[in-house]
């Protein structure tokens, strides 16, 4: 079923179109995957769905409904949360708290209830603490969760980002390069966190460098250069088109995706 | 400041109920007032102007450099020297101070959060205060104006010589600043720095030499703009708070960053406050400058000359 | 464990109590005890600092403006309008959160440097108000502030105003401690590190900050009035500029963010200038230098470190 429909989107910076005209769609239970060059726009295409941009041109539809407008803390609202490619995590706050304010959606108190510590505040606390917790076992950082997070570790951060996103139990789960910065094995990890939340049923859009981990875990790959699409459809055949290995791929990566391939 | 009210005041009298003619005067009366403290804020927004573009921080303190060289200079003459001399001194005991200021609070500070920067130049600029408490006294003072005191009449208004010296010092100043960014090495070393400070770096330019330029800088243009304004508007030790909110006022409707923009920006403040001193009420002239930093800041965030800035994420 | 014990709310309060009740026993006169008085109600206006910059991270260099607000509401309550001084109060602290609403609402946008110069602005509008309203406010000079008579009881003596105040910090720091562990805490620490991130996941990032700006505000309106209740006398200079850097200092100097932080700050800044009348001519150098120093050795703030080394040592 298809859950996010991304139509003719374009934003323009300076006479720079740097996104422009791009089209998909994405359902439910999905790993659909964005590559390209550095400077296809990729990111500026996820600040565009999820609203920290304002669109110049084209519609996002969320789950049926027209979403082009509809501000960033509104969005999660309706099923859309994502992590960030240079890391925006709460530096200050402890992994749990980090995971805890994920959840803000599904708490109800109000600041001045909040400011009383009314009973109903306590109670909130103790859900909301043992959603995170449930979530960063989830993602394997459940040792960390006491730790600040300006004292972890990048690759580790990468996963916190993760948990703190499913906190606010997204439809679509938008990922820019959770595994850029990752050795092998915190790559392996995220790797098989994806396959996880796709089989649960969310739509997951991924950013990614790292062309194994996206041959091998997508369903559908989106090629974009220069803010355009310029291909589309599974791994298989995306790896194989020419035009693809032309202009995004390059001598150098022909080479790599033969290997792939192998 | 309190002169040029006086004379407002006075023009405002003579106005009351009167020709048109004499409305035009009191009109180009304002304007006069106006552009000569807007020159002197034109300057502490360019040095403000030319600290931010170097370091990314607002200095302050950059209001006290415009009292250093107004106490200064009114203090060495009473020791006897000469304005020209007095004046010289003045202004290198400015930068002298703008060069400790970056040297041994800046520089230690590198990669501080705003907050903390936002708070040391404030301790800077109370501590500077204090020390000239100390150093000078508490009292107003006042300098000899530059050329008489005769005013030259303008279309029914009146306009005193010493402010063809703050207005024509300012433009002086602006060009060459302009011709030094522009015509010398080190000039456009600072504004390679002020473009990409890395990018700088990395093609062998001393950034900590160029912030210290931009300091010094600084501190020598708010001590010019304070020796020429003061035989107007007299000076204290703590006139430096309210021309470095009216710099900084400046410097944000011009668009922060902006020399040029300073340069309006300053001028337009100076302006602004005049005619609310005029017209409206000269109590709140001092109020004039933030409603109108406000008013830029919500309507057009970039200020007036600025480039809009995308948020990076 | 001990990191446990440290960050516990209820430690905090005992701690803060415990401080409250011995002060008295060790002043060796009333003058102490009034220091005291002064450090419980600049904490408590610090303390709302605490939520708005140490929490969300929103500057705010106008603060004293609400001060002045809650200072003369007691004043001009009483003795122009006959209002009753207890009514006056929670009039001033209502009228600080209406116009931190209003003033809030559009400048939070700001950020930075922006906000720090918009907020000055509000706080010299507020000052210059105070100080040409003479019919009102009695201009430059001040006015008195007619004693609080509480059913019946007329409330004066400095040691019941060391216990008023002792007792208005404590309520304080109990909110402060309140918010902090709780979802719209979290929300505020939130989006001081990334405002981007917390919009992400819901956090509505304008109402949050608005909600930290009217609640300081308030914080300091009381405190405000208690001054001049205190005093007895008020002048425009509650409101002046040297007040609002003096808030913030004590926040980032005590700590930014911690509510033992703020009473310290407090404490540091209110009995220095005591210390220093025998100086009274270096009082602003030093002020000045000490706030430079700070920032510059300690950015982390006096509570922060010392629980950082007390950590290192257990450890």
């Amino acid at each position: 079923m298809t859950i996010l429909q991304v139509e003719d989107l374009g934003i323009t910076f300076g006479g720079l179109r740097a996104v422009d005209g791009v089209s998909f769609q994405v359902s439910l239970g999905e790993v659909f995957s964005i590559i390209g060059p550095n400077g296809a726009g990729k990111t500026t295409l996820f600040n565009l769905v999820t609203g920290i941009y304002r669109a110049g041109r084209g519609r996002i539809v969320l789950a049926g409904e027209d979403v082009t407008r509809v501000a960033p803390h509104l969005l999660v609202r309706r099923g859309m949360a994502r992590t960030f490619q240079n890391l925006q995590i709460f530096f200050r706050m402890t992994a749990l708290e980090n995971v805890m304010v994920g959840n803000h959606l599904a708490e109800r108190t109000s600041f001045l209830a909040d400011l009383l510590s009314l009973p109903s505040v306590a109670r909130q606390n103790v859900r909301t603490r043992a959603r995170a917790m449930e979530l960063l076992e989830r993602v394997g950082l459940a040792h960390h969760a006491d730790t600040t997070a300006g004292d972890l570790p990048y690759g580790v951060l990468k996963r916190l980002e993760i948990a703190r996103a499913l906190a606010a139990d997204p439809k679509v789960l938008l990922l820019d390069e959770p595994a850029a910065g990752c050795n092998a094995v915190e790559t392996e990890a995220i790797d098989r966190l994806i396959g996880q939340i796709a089989r649960d049923g969310v739509a997951v859009v991924l950013i990614e460098h790292d062309m194994k981990l996206v041959m091998k875990i997508s369903d559908r790959v989106l090629v974009l250069a220069h803010g355009r699409r310029l291909a589309e459809g599974p791994p298989r055949q995306v790896r194989s088109d020419p035009a693809v290995i032309a202009a995004y791929l390059g001598e150098h990566g022909a080479r790599e995706a033969d290997r792939a391939h192998g | 400041m309190s002169i040029v009210d006086a004379r407002h005041k006075a023009g405002h009298d003579e106005a009351e109920g009167a020709a048109p003619g004499k409305v035009m005067a009191e009109f180009l009366q304002l304007v006069f007032s106006g552009l000569t403290v807007g020159a002197v804020y034109a300057l502490v927004a360019l040095g403000f102007t030319l600290v931010y573009n170097a370091s990314d921080v607002i200095n302050f303190a950059q209001g006290d450099f415009v009292m250093i060289g107004g106490m200064g200079t009114v203090f060495l003459m009473a020791a006897g020297l000469a304005l020209p001399v007095a004046a010289f001194i003045a202004i290198l005991a400015a930068v002298l101070v703008g060069l400790l200021l970056h040297r041994l609070a800046i520089e230690p500070a590198r990669g501080a959060s705003p907050v903390s920067l936002i708070m040391i130049t404030i301790g800077a600029s109370i501590f500077i205060k204090g020390v000239a408490q100390l150093v000078f006294d508490k009292q107003f003072h006042s300098l000899p104006a530059f050329s008489g005191t005769t005013p030259i009449a303008i279309g029914g208004a009146t306009l005193l010589p010493q402010s063809f010296w703050v207005i024509g010092g300012m433009l002086v100043l602006v060009l060459g600043l302009w011709v030094f960014l522009e015509r010398t090495l080190i000039g456009k070393a600072v504004l390679a720095t002020a473009a990409n400070r890395l990018a700088a770096k990395l093609v062998g330019i001393n950034v900590t030499v160029v912030l210290a330029l931009a300091f010094g800088l600084s501190a020598a243009i708010g001590a010019v703009g304070g020796i020429l304004v003061t035989p107007i508007t007299l000076t204290r030790y703590d006139v430096g708070t309210l021309f470095a909110l009216k710099g900084f006022a400046a410097a944000m409707v011009g668009g922060m960053g902006n020399p040029i923009g300073a340069v309006v920006g300053g001028l337009l403040i100076g302006l602004l406050e005049a005619f609310g001193a005029g017209y409206l009420s000269s109590t709140y002239k001092d109020a004039v400058a933030f409603v109108a930093i406000l008013v830029v800041l919500l309507l057009m965030p970039q200020g007036l000359f600025g480039r809009r800035a995308v948020e990076r994420v | 464990m001990l990191k446990r014990v440290l960050s516990s709310r209820l430690a905090v309060l005992v701690l803060l109590a415990a401080i409250i009740a011995v002060v008295p026993v060790l002043a060796p006169s009333s003058f102490y005890l009034r220091v005291a008085a002064l450090v419980w109600i600049f904490a408590l206006a610090a303390l709302g600092l605490t939520i708005l910059t140490g929490y969300a991270g929103q500057v705010s260099l106008g603060h004293a403006g609400f001060l002045g607000i809650g200072a003369y509401a007691v004043a001009v309550g009483p003795a122009k309008l006959g209002l009753d001084p207890l009514l006056s109060l929670l009039l001033g602290a209502v009228l600080c959160g209406l116009v931190a609403y209003a003033v809030g609402r559009p400048i939070l946008r700001l950020k930075g440097y922006y906000l720090a110069i918009a907020t000055l602005g509000f706080g010299l509008i507020v000052a210059l108000v105070l100080t040409s309203e003479s019919a009102v406010t009695g201009g430059p000079d001040g006015m008195q502030v007619p004693r609080m008579v509480l059913f019946g009881w007329r409330v004066s003596g400095v040691s019941t105003w060391y216990w008023i105040t002792g007792g208005a910090l404590l309520v304080g720091a109990l909110l402060a401690l309140n918010i902090q562990a709780s979802p719209s805490g979290r929300a505020l620490r939130a989006l001081h590190d990334s405002e981007v991130a917390a919009a992400g996941v819901g956090v509505d990032v304008a109402k949050k900050k608005l909600a930290a700006f009217v609640l300081s505000a308030v914080f300091a309106g009381v405190a405000g009035s208690l001054l001049a209740l205190m005093n007895g006398f008020i002048t425009p200079d509650a409101a002046g500029f040297m007040h609002s850097i003096e808030l913030v200092a004590m926040v980032i100097i005590g700590g930014l963010g911690s509510v033992v932080g703020a009473v310290v700050g407090a404490a540091f800044l209110v009995v220095l200038p005591q210390a220093l009348t025998v100086l009274q001519e270096y009082e602003q150098a030093v002020l000045g230098l000490l706030i430079m120093v700070f920032m510059i050795l300690l950015p982390a703030g006096i509570v922060p470190s010392l629980r950082r080394l007390l950590l290192e040592r257990a450890a």
